[in-house]
């Protein structure tokens, strides 16, 4: 923007809004200030540590330990897989402006629905896994579709709807499995019916990573696909930035915002996958739980770019895979959970704080720029 | 960057409270509510009366665990008013009740109950401090700031308990949950009518005599007005009176005009001299307070020990009675109640809770009625399939026939049906939720 001289060419040849020069510089404050928000964070976790007596240096250690272990990289990779999902499923409402707090209760009718429906086929492996896929995306899709159906019918916001279908999918799915899909084996464990083998998931590393990570980067580069380089993802980004002009362009607001949802519910619904196709085989009360923060957080950290999504999601897996050698060194786990959420806080704030940096110099070199061509004129 | 001023909706103002108005109008805020709410509690008697194994619909024991049940919900609720009213979202009431239990269980089993309770205020407002840091100082997206403050909260108070707690000197301490409390809170019986005693002397027990003969509409009457003033704790008692005190606060005091005024239009409210971060500062810290003390009425009146994962949900039903509630503290205790009650029935009357099928089937019938007279057809289909359902249940379902975890999520599912009936004729404070910085629209 450093040719100021007045457009000398017939109007619609001019570029009306000149693409200021950004994306590297921008990029770059971004990621130096997302560092600095986790740095921050672990200074936190140490002093908290450190006054609470605990050794914080042994922390610090243990992240070094993790970092230079394979099997641990593997974990830190394979904890990650359902993050990436869960985090592009959240990043998907972001776009629209929709807050989908329901991730969580989303994944959960995913897995219960895709262990009990699951179990009622006779499938060659590759279709069985498809098929219990499909039920997922589904079921996710559905539960989703009431917080979009309430919101767009009768005006209810969102956030309180899918928090309360988040508890409501808890009691729904523990009556369910109490009194319909309760599958008495000899041994003491209670779960549905096992899956039968050919809907396992492949391993990657045999009992360290499973294969779903491939699902996930796939998730990731179809979001990519969807929401950056087609119309309807144009469209979604356009009434998530401005409702009101997007309504004006013809995009119907209401439809977006169906669409969009169910999109988000439907890969929500895939979240628990993982555990239910790489781990337990059934569904049981040691049923995942938290990815719904946990995708809320790495999309806010990855701020909705799906490589930023998979990087902060292998941060937060690596933070959880913590969890065991901490606890070894008598350090309560709990330590990362305050990480993850001072994480998340120093996040958002330091992207607020850079934003508004950010809109004030470009406002105020706009200002430069016409003082110096009112002056030329 | 330039504000958007949203313009409120076109619902009718709010009716004004004039002194003709009896109390009973003022509280539900209109004539049509009241008398609908009194045609209820009609039905609702006739069933207790005429079926088998309903007494406990409106028994004082009923009574009794809903008062006891609604009044954390209340303070959420009142918390989420205070905050909204101000202009902040507040999705963290949850994590400000978390650190509430916490520090009200640790306190009030250090040095006994009334320090529990000072102590759960001032957790919780430690959480608001938090959230107003983020929301008001930083402009950070209000959910998401909330979103974050629970899981701190969490994180925090379960490192805390396994400090402190995980050890085997404490009996009954555990990384879950807190020792055992000595003392607790006092407890009082109104007396003549709940049979209190004066003195040494046991006054007549008026309402429980009522209770007992089981007559329609008196019985059920004795039934709710012995539960309401027997065994009420003094924590109650404090619950109860921040309601009038909110609405005298927040409508009767210049303190009041303005933070509401910030909620509604800072720009306006900054234009008229108004300090406007300071003022979202004192809500966020009043709503924190009231979302600790509900946190501290977990640990301290409802049970005697703070235990992990205590406010079970309890903060965002709250929120969902200030929105319920129209962003009234009248109207947050009214759905309190609503959102209180089957949790009582769940846990004091199980054998009742069935007989809600049939209190369901008669107000879809009622909807039914009502929808054909307007000539709405598609209401007509729908309240005829609810009702359909609800009756062929109730008629199926014996004694302990309803599933624990299916009673469990009766509140959640009245909250999506209240929010799906009244969502559109309320009116939320025109700027809750949306960023602000003092001098922006100048």
């Amino acid at each position: 923007m450093t040719d100021t001289s007045i457009d000398e060419r017939p109007r619609h040849l001019r570029i009306a809004n000149p693409k200021p020069a950004r994306n590297r510089q921008d990029a770059l404050v971004i990621l130096a200030s997302s560092l600095a928000a986790v740095l921050l964070s672990l200074i936190v976790a140490g002093l908290v540590l450190w006054v609470s007596g605990k050794d914080a240096t042994a922390l610090f250690e243990k992240m070094w330990e993790n970092l230079t272990s394979s099997n641990k990289l593997y974990e830190m990779v394979d904890r990650a897989t359902p993050m990436i999902i869960a985090g592009v499923a959240v990043a998907i409402g972001f776009k629209m402006n929709l807050f989908n707090i329901g991730v969580e209760g989303q994944y959960l009718m995913g897995v219960f629905f895709a262990a009990v429906i699951g179990t009622q086929f006779e499938l060659p492996a590759v279709l069985h896994v498809a098929l219990i896929m499909v039920v997922a995306l589904v079921a996710g899709s559905l539960w989703a579709a009431v917080a979009a159906v309430l919101k767009v019918t009768r005006g209810v916001n969102e956030v309180i709807a899918t928090i309360m279908l988040n508890a409501l999918a808890l009691n729904l799915i523990d009556f369910l499995f109490t009194e319909y899909f309760r599958f008495e084996s000899a041994s003491l464990d209670v779960k549905t019916k096992p899956l039968p083998t050919t809907a396992w998931f492949p391993e990657l590393v045999s009992g360290r990573l499973s294969a779903y990570i491939l699902v996930a980067l796939a998730v990731a580069l179809i979001y990519w696909l969807i929401v950056f380089k087609s119309r309807f993802g144009y469209r979604l980004r356009a009434s998530g930035v401005n409702a009101g002009a997007a309504r004006t362009g013809g995009i119907a607001a209401k439809k977006m915002i169906l669409a969009s949802m169910l999109l988000s519910g439907a890969i929500a619904g895939l979240t628990g996958l993982k555990y239910l196709l790489g781990e337990s085989y059934a569904y049981g009360p040691t049923r995942p739980e938290g990815f719904g923060f946990n995708g809320i957080a790495v999309a806010l950290l990855g701020r909705n770019h799906p490589a930023g999504i998979v990087i902060s999601a292998l941060l937060f897996g690596f933070l959880d895979s913590l969890s065991g050698p901490l606890q070894i060194a008598k350090i309560p786990s709990s330590i990362v959970l305050v990480i993850k959420a001072i994480i998340l806080l120093g996040v958002v704030i330091v992207n607020e704080v850079v934003s508004v940096k950010v809109a004030r110099r470009t406002a105020d070199r706009t200002a430069a720029q016409l003082e110096v061509a009112g002056a030329a004129a | 960057m330039s504000a958007t001023i949203a313009l409120p909706d076109s619902a009718p103002p709010p009716p004004p409270d004039s002194p003709k108005m009896s109390l009973a109008l003022r509280v539900l805020g209109s004539r049509k509510l009241l008398w609908t709410g009194l045609s209820l509690f009609v039905v609702l008697s006739i069933i207790r009366a005429t079926q088998d194994g309903a007494d406990d619909l409106t028994s004082s024991g009923t009574i009794e665990t809903t008062l006891r049940f609604t009044m954390p919900i209340l303070l959420a609720g009142l918390a989420g008013l205070w905050a909204e009213r101000v202009g902040v979202v507040n999705i963290g009431i949850e994590g400000m009740m978390i650190f509430g239990t916490w520090f009200g269980g640790y306190a009030a089993w250090k040095w006994g109950p009334w320090v529990g309770l000072l102590a759960a205020i001032i957790g919780g407002m430690l959480g608001g401090l938090i959230h107003a840091v983020a929301t008001v100082t930083f402009n950070v997206n209000h959910v998401i700031s909330g979103v974050a403050l629970n899981t701190l909260a969490f994180g925090s108070m379960r490192y805390l308990s396994e400090l402190l707690w995980d050890r085997s000197d404490i009996q009954g301490a555990g990384i879950s949950q807190s020792p055992q409390q000595k003392s607790a809170l006092p407890r009082f019986d109104l007396p003549f009518v709940s049979g209190g005693r004066i003195g040494s002397w046991q006054s007549p027990d008026l309402m429980g005599w009522f209770e007992k003969r089981g007559w329609p509409i008196l019985g059920d009457i004795g039934g709710i007005v012995k539960g309401l003033t027997t065994n009420v704790s003094a924590g109650t008692l404090i619950a109860l009176s921040l309601v009038p005190i909110s609405v005298w606060v927040l409508w009767r005091t210049r303190f009041g005009l303005r933070l509401r005024s910030s909620g509604e239009s800072p720009q306006a409210a900054e234009s008229l001299g108004v300090r406007v971060i300071p003022l979202r500062y004192a809500g966020l810290l009043i709503s924190g307070g009231f979302a600790g003390l509900g946190g501290g009425y977990l640990a301290i009146v409802a049970s005697s020990y703070y235990r992990q994962g205590q406010t079970a949900n309890k903060g965002f039903i709250g929120l969902a009675t200030t929105i319920a509630g129209n962003w009234r503290p009248t109207g947050v205790l009214a759905s309190g109640f609503l959102f209180g009650y089957p949790e009582a029935l769940n846990r004091v009357g199980r054998d009742a809770i069935r007989h809600l099928l049939l209190f369901g089937f008669i107000i879809a019938l009622i909807w039914c009625i009502t929808s054909l007279i307007r000539g709405k057809w598609a209401r007509t289909a729908f309240g005829a399939v609810i009702g359909g359902l609800l009756l062929q249940q109730w008629l199926i379902i014996d004694e302990n026939g309803i599933s624990e975890s299916l009673t469990g999520g009766l509140p959640y599912a009245i909250t999506l049906v209240v929010l799906a009936v009244f969502s559109q004729r309320l009116r939320p404070p025109a700027h809750a939720g949306m960023p602000y910085r003092p001098g922006d629209s100048h």
